[in-house]
């Protein structure tokens, strides 16, 4: 168990360096970042060249990428492309970020799995319908119309909530963009809770703990929910990052500068510190839910065993 | 182990050697040992939920390739001076803000749209289920490889991974946006069906089948895959939604289709804008890619319960 | 089931592990943000919309609307630009010239920036020096380039380095008093000076830059209270500030939003006071949002699209018939009216309304070319042989400013002209950047969307970078050997209302090549909340700030 972790959390080395590499190679793809700095004016060659001399953009992509990653062993991430230094922005963006997606996280998890497995055991009844509904909704309505309609119905029309997140994004701000980023994801957690759940119903040892006569409550939180959790918890572990980065339109709509909103600018301004800094964070928290969820495995399904 | 004495049963009747002499399963209903995808079509065409979604599918890939039969108009045929206008006799579902028939593009836009959603979610199913099972099933430095690309590859943002790799490949048609779509898709389907793959290959039957001697490749695809089946068809049903969204967002990025494509993506993020003065745009592609979603997500139910050994 | 247990630890101590952070995190950015929470408009304080500006606030660095805003209010130049647009001295007492190529500056006594310091000739001399000079990588150095010495300090070539460190046409005389020498005559260069690059910079800029980034010193109405990149930044009255425009408030809050969507809801529901870029989509219904309190009026901004002139199957003879035709296909009317909400104005001519009749702006310089005539157009497209290839991609980038539906609508409008629904489509780029790239390298091959946002109110400014060969901004490389010779005279000209008239008889000869299509003139706009009064905008569409009262 414990060589199992250890095995795993070094991995994370090798992901570290092939992330790095990887984003900084494709910022480095999109092209020259400096015609984009003089706006929709032609730069000047002596100035631009200068900048160019400054960011090293003349050395070859393996030398620049060594540059940047002998600075980031010196703990510095290097700057963004208004000049601030990217470990400033990181350090902005990723509370902000991950108190909306706790937010999120709870919302798709709690309300997913409860609709879910009401789902599961209602098969085929108006309650299973209502989940079904819903999921078709949220996926073909995009969040940007959920995100705008939420904002102008709730913060604009009746004053609930601030239509916006203020400074500090306080967890009441949060739950309006929490619900929305949640959206999809909530869909995908009731869908794969309820098939799970509905496949469990019909298993022998639920007849058998039936049969036994333990009260309903524990069959179905002890016996069923347990048994049925697999795939939800996996999806929840992958979910994560997806919240964490993909959250630029929630962010947008609600003025969360987050993690999301900080690589799009960095890609928008073809700035790999940025990217490449945000991206390799990102990529690690991943690798530990994952290792997180590998682990719950274990918890939830004894049979499972790590060497 | 008692609890899995059905499963046990059903799966040994697929092998000639161990075939069980009908204690379990009635003779007048057996005549042969029917394999378990027999037994699954079987159930299936008993169900009238898998004909009508059948249908439906069935419908939109016509229209997707003959849009003609139940729409008269030119979907490019667009005068602003009829922007944002409400129906009218001859445009009943109005105009969108470009002074197009919303109807017209509405049909129009199923073929790139369903085209894109069929071939992600095959491509994301195949290459995520594959990938998956295999890092599952094996474990060790196979899962170790898999899994950490995988965790790399899920990192990369999609304009980053948009821009670069169509720009790269000249993108814009629907085949280049698919291939796109599973390259970045994978990763999670990947991880759902190892999760599966690994709670199934610990399962009583599975070690029984092993103890009988089979091969890796016989419990994996007989053993292990209908029971790992389900989550992956419940993810893949609802994605195929979001990838039919997601072209839109790489079309609206610049990097999806190229204009004049029409989509019901494209039709859906414009809508959007302009939800508070044309909320009428966005009915249209927004209730056709519910439909679509809808059709997938009960043929998958209904393939699903086919597969599903424990309901026989 | 003891690898079960052992497993259920591990899970317990990485949950609290993850939630330890997430809380720790979270409490330090509370209390940081407590310190410095947001002021209400009850106390004085009108709070604004803003951006992330690009650049470092340097003046000669800044060359982006969003850092122009906070150089606007925090800088006061030898001129400024009132309402109308016009240069009125302002930090200078006089500025005289007998030949239009020497000029004698003289600023006026006991001026201060905040930190109490002088404003002396040099604080000028050394920061136009500093803006110049290569090594310093500033973006607007350019507009320093007609002063004598400018290829010394910053030579053309990339890879020379400079023979000196200030220019030669700079002399302090002493301080109060300097002279500048042009390299040619250029008579109306001193209304340029009220452009930011030319704001004088206090001892701290150079002493100690980085301190000085964090937290800019100027001479004008406001100065900078606290600055938090990327959120916010707080401006309150200099009392050093001794210029016309003293500020009716207690200050100002600039708060830095993701989008401008978000910041109109709360615009709306009273979470801000100005907002100066309302978003297209509310258009249709901002006057009943607002009741009223919205403002739109003309801006310094052209938009065009540009034909790529250096490949010949653009300007082979017989595609200026093409091009012309082009131009009388697009319908601006009713484009500006269903996609811009009448925001934009139909142009008429390569300038600007903000100029005034008086500064150059003309409604009869395009005439019938800028007119849709549909059968006009056809028949031209076709007597010139048609749209090269059959079909013409009007490119743009998509990750800003969103393009789409006015190339759309502009293509859609061609089309219909030409009875031909694929000849006119839009080609996104993802990136600005990669779209910038492809244009300044000189690699379209079909036309692309182009714009001017005027540097300075002067008819100049649209002209000359745009249209004389090998200027700054002439994307579509376009040269003729007329227009050159017609700017030229029009530079030296001392007589304002001449030279303005020899710019038009450029603009003339440009719209008869038409190597860009005029499309519209863009509008500022501001909306504002019931808690302030008074809003109105300069000709760069930047609100006046010191003119805003909270109620």
């Amino acid at each position: 168990m414990g060589r199992y972790v250890i095995r795993r959390l070094l991995q994370m080395v090798p992901v570290f360096i092939g992330t790095t590499l990887l984003i900084f190679v494709m910022v480095w793809g999109l092209g020259d970042p400096v015609a984009a700095m003089f706006g929709d004016r032609t730069p000047d060659p002596a100035t631009a060249a200068q900048i160019r001399l400054e960011f090293h953009l003349n050395d070859p992509l393996i030398q620049q990428y060594w540059i940047y990653m002998s600075h980031v062993f010196e703990g510095d991430f290097g700057k963004a492309w208004n000049q601030q230094p990217v470990t400033e922005l990181l350090k902005t963006a990723y509370p902000v970020t991950l108190r909306l997606t706790i937010v999120a996280f709870v919302i798709e998890a709690v309300i997913g799995v409860a609709l879910g497995v009401f789902a599961g055991l209602r098969r085929g009844r108006f309650f299973d319908t209502g989940v079904l509904a819903m999921t078709l909704i949220v996926v073909s309505i995009p969040t940007f119309v959920t995100g705008y309609v939420l904002q102008y119905f709730f913060g604009v029309k009746w004053s609930i909530v601030h239509p916006s997140v203020g400074e500090g994004a306080p967890f009441k701000d949060l739950l309006m963009p929490g619900l929305v980023l949640a959206g999809v994801s909530l869909a995908y957690v009731a869908r794969l809770t309820r098939t799970s759940v509905a496949e469990n119903t019909r298993a022998d040892y639920l007849r058998t703990a039936v049969a036994k006569g333990l009260p309903r409550r524990r069959v179905i939180v002890n016996h069923m929910l347990r048994n049925s959790l697999i795939p939800v918890v996996t999806f929840l572990g992958t979910d994560i990052g997806n919240l964490m980065a993909g959250a630029l339109v929630t962010e947008r709509i609600f003025n969360i500068h987050g993690v999301g909103y900080q690589i799009y600018q960095g890609i928008v301004h073809t700035s790999p510190a940025t990217v490449v800094g945000f991206v390799t964070i990102l990529v690690i928290i991943f690798l530990l839910a994952n290792l997180l969820v590998d682990l719950l495995y274990a918890v939830l399904d004894p049979r499972i065993r790590y060497a | 182990m008692p609890e899995n004495t059905d499963a046990l049963i059903l799966d040994a009747g697929g092998a000639p050697a161990t075939t069980p002499d009908g204690t379990a399963v009635p003779m007048d209903k057996r005549d042969k040992p029917r394999s378990l995808w027999n037994d699954a079509w079987h159930d299936l065409s008993r169900k009238p939920i898998f004909y009508i979604s059948a249908l439906v599918i069935l419908f939109l890939i016509v229209i997707s390739f003959w849009p003609s039969l139940i729409a008269s108009q030119d979907p490019l045929q667009c005068n602003l001076i009829n922007s944002q206008n409400g129906p009218s006799s001859g445009h009943w579902f109005g105009y969108d803000q470009q002074g197009c028939d919303v109807y017209t593009r509405t049909v129009y836009g199923a073929r790139a749209s369903v085209e894109v959603g069929i071939f992600s979610t095959l491509g994301v199913a195949v290459l995520g289920a594959l990938l998956g099972g295999l890092s599952g099933y094996f474990g060790g430095w196979l899962d170790a490889i898999i899994s950490r690309v995988s965790d790399i590859f899920f990192g990369i943002p999609i304009l980053l991974g948009g821009v670069v790799f169509l720009s790269a490949v000249k993108g814009g048609s629907v085949l280049t946006v698919s291939t796109f779509i599973i390259l970045l898709g994978w990763p999670q389907l990947a991880r759902i069906a190892r999760g599966a793959v690994i709670t199934a290959k610990e399962q009583d039957y599975v070690l029984a089948a092993k103890a009988l001697g089979a091969g890796h490749g016989r419990i994996m695809l007989r053993h292990i895959a209908p029971n790992a089946l389900a989550p992956v068809i419940v993810w893949s049903t609802i994605a195929l939604g979001t990838f039919i969204s997601l072209e839109a967002t790489l079309s609206f990025l610049g990097v999806g289709l190229k204009p004049p494509a029409v989509s019901w993506g494209i039709d859906i993020s414009a809508a959007a804008d302009q939800i508070r003065n044309a909320p009428h745009m966005l009915l249209w592609p927004a209730g056709a890619l519910s439909v679509t979603v809808l059709a997938f997500i009960l043929l998958g139910d209904a393939v699903r319960d086919a597969l599903d050994p424990k309901l026989r | 089931m003891r690898g079960a247990k052992s497993a259920k630890w591990v899970v317990g101590a990485a949950v609290i592990a993850l939630a330890a952070t997430a809380c720790s995190s979270s409490d330090d950015s509370g209390s940081k943000d407590k310190a410095k929470s947001s002021s209400g408009s009850s106390d004085g304080i009108v709070r604004a919309w803003w951006g992330d500006p690009q650049n470092p606030l340097e003046p000669a660095n800044t060359n982006e609307v969003q850092g122009g805003k906070v150089l606007d209010m925090i800088f006061m130049n030898l001129k400024e630009y009132d309402a109308t647009g016009k240069a009125q001295l302002e930090a200078a007492d006089s500025i005289t010239t007998t030949d239009q190529q020497n000029f004698t500056i003289k600023i006026k006594p006991d001026l201060k920036f905040s930190d109490g310091t002088p404003v002396t000739s040099s604080s000028f001399v050394d920061a136009w020096n500093y803006g110049a000079l290569v090594t310093n990588k500033q973006l607007n150095s350019y507009f320093f380039a007609d002063i004598d010495g400018y290829k010394a300090v910053h030579p053309d070539d990339e890879t020379a380095a400079p023979t000196a460190k200030t220019m030669s046409g700079l002399k302090v005389v002493d301080d109060h008093t300097f002279t500048v020498k042009l390299s040619q005559k250029f008579s109306t260069w001193p209304d340029r000076l009220g452009y930011k690059a030319f704001a004088p910079l206090p001892k701290e800029f150079f002493d100690n830059h980085d301190a000085y980034l964090k937290k800019p010193i100027g001479d004008g109405p406001y100065m900078i209270e606290s600055y938090t990149k990327g959120a916010s930044m707080k401006l309150v009255p200099n009392p050093n500030y001794t210029g016309p425009s003293k500020p009716k408030n207690k200050g100002v809050l600039l708060k830095v939003y993701t989008s401008s969507e978000t910041a109109y809801a709360d615009l709306q529901s009273g979470q801000l006071d100005v907002l100066d870029d309302i978003p297209a989509a509310d258009l249709p219904h901002v006057k009943n949002d607002l009741s009223g309190r919205y403002l739109n009026q003309p801006a310094g901004i052209i938009q065009t699209f540009s034909f790529p002139m250096y490949k010949p199957e653009w300007s082979k003879p017989g595609m200026d018939k093409v091009r012309l035709g082009i131009s009388m296909a697009i319908d601006r009317k009713t484009i500006t009216d269903k996609i811009f909400g009448g925001t934009r104005t139909p142009a008429q001519d390569l300038t600007s309304p903000v100029l005034g009749a008086a500064g150059g702006y003309s409604t009869s310089v395009c005439g019938e070319a800028c007119t849709y005539d549909p059968v006009k157009a056809k028949q031209l497209i076709t007597e010139g042989g048609g749209i090269p290839g059959g079909q013409m991609k009007l490119g743009y980038n998509a990750d800003s400013g969103s393009h789409k539906e006015w190339v759309d609508a502009v293509c859609n409008s061609i089309n219909n002209v030409l009875g031909n629904n694929k000849a006119c489509v839009g080609a996104p780029t993802g990136t600005f950047a990669d779209f910038r790239n492809q244009i300044t390298k000189g690699q379209m091959t079909q036309p692309f969307r182009s714009g001017w946002q005027m540097d300075y109110p002067l008819i100049d400014d649209f002209i000359t970078p745009l249209y004389a060969t090998g200027g700054s901004s002439n994307d579509s490389k376009y040269t003729n050997k007329t227009v050159d010779k017609l700017i030229n005279q029009a530079n030296a000209e001392p007589d304002t209302a001449k030279s303005i008239a020899l710019y038009q008889q450029a603009e003339k000869q440009v719209l008869t090549d038409m190597p860009i299509v005029p499309l519209w003139y863009q509008n500022g706009q501001a909306g504002w909340s019931s808690k302030v009064s008074n809003v109105k905008e300069n000709a760069f569409s930047y609100p006046i700030f010191t003119d805003i009262t909270v109620n």
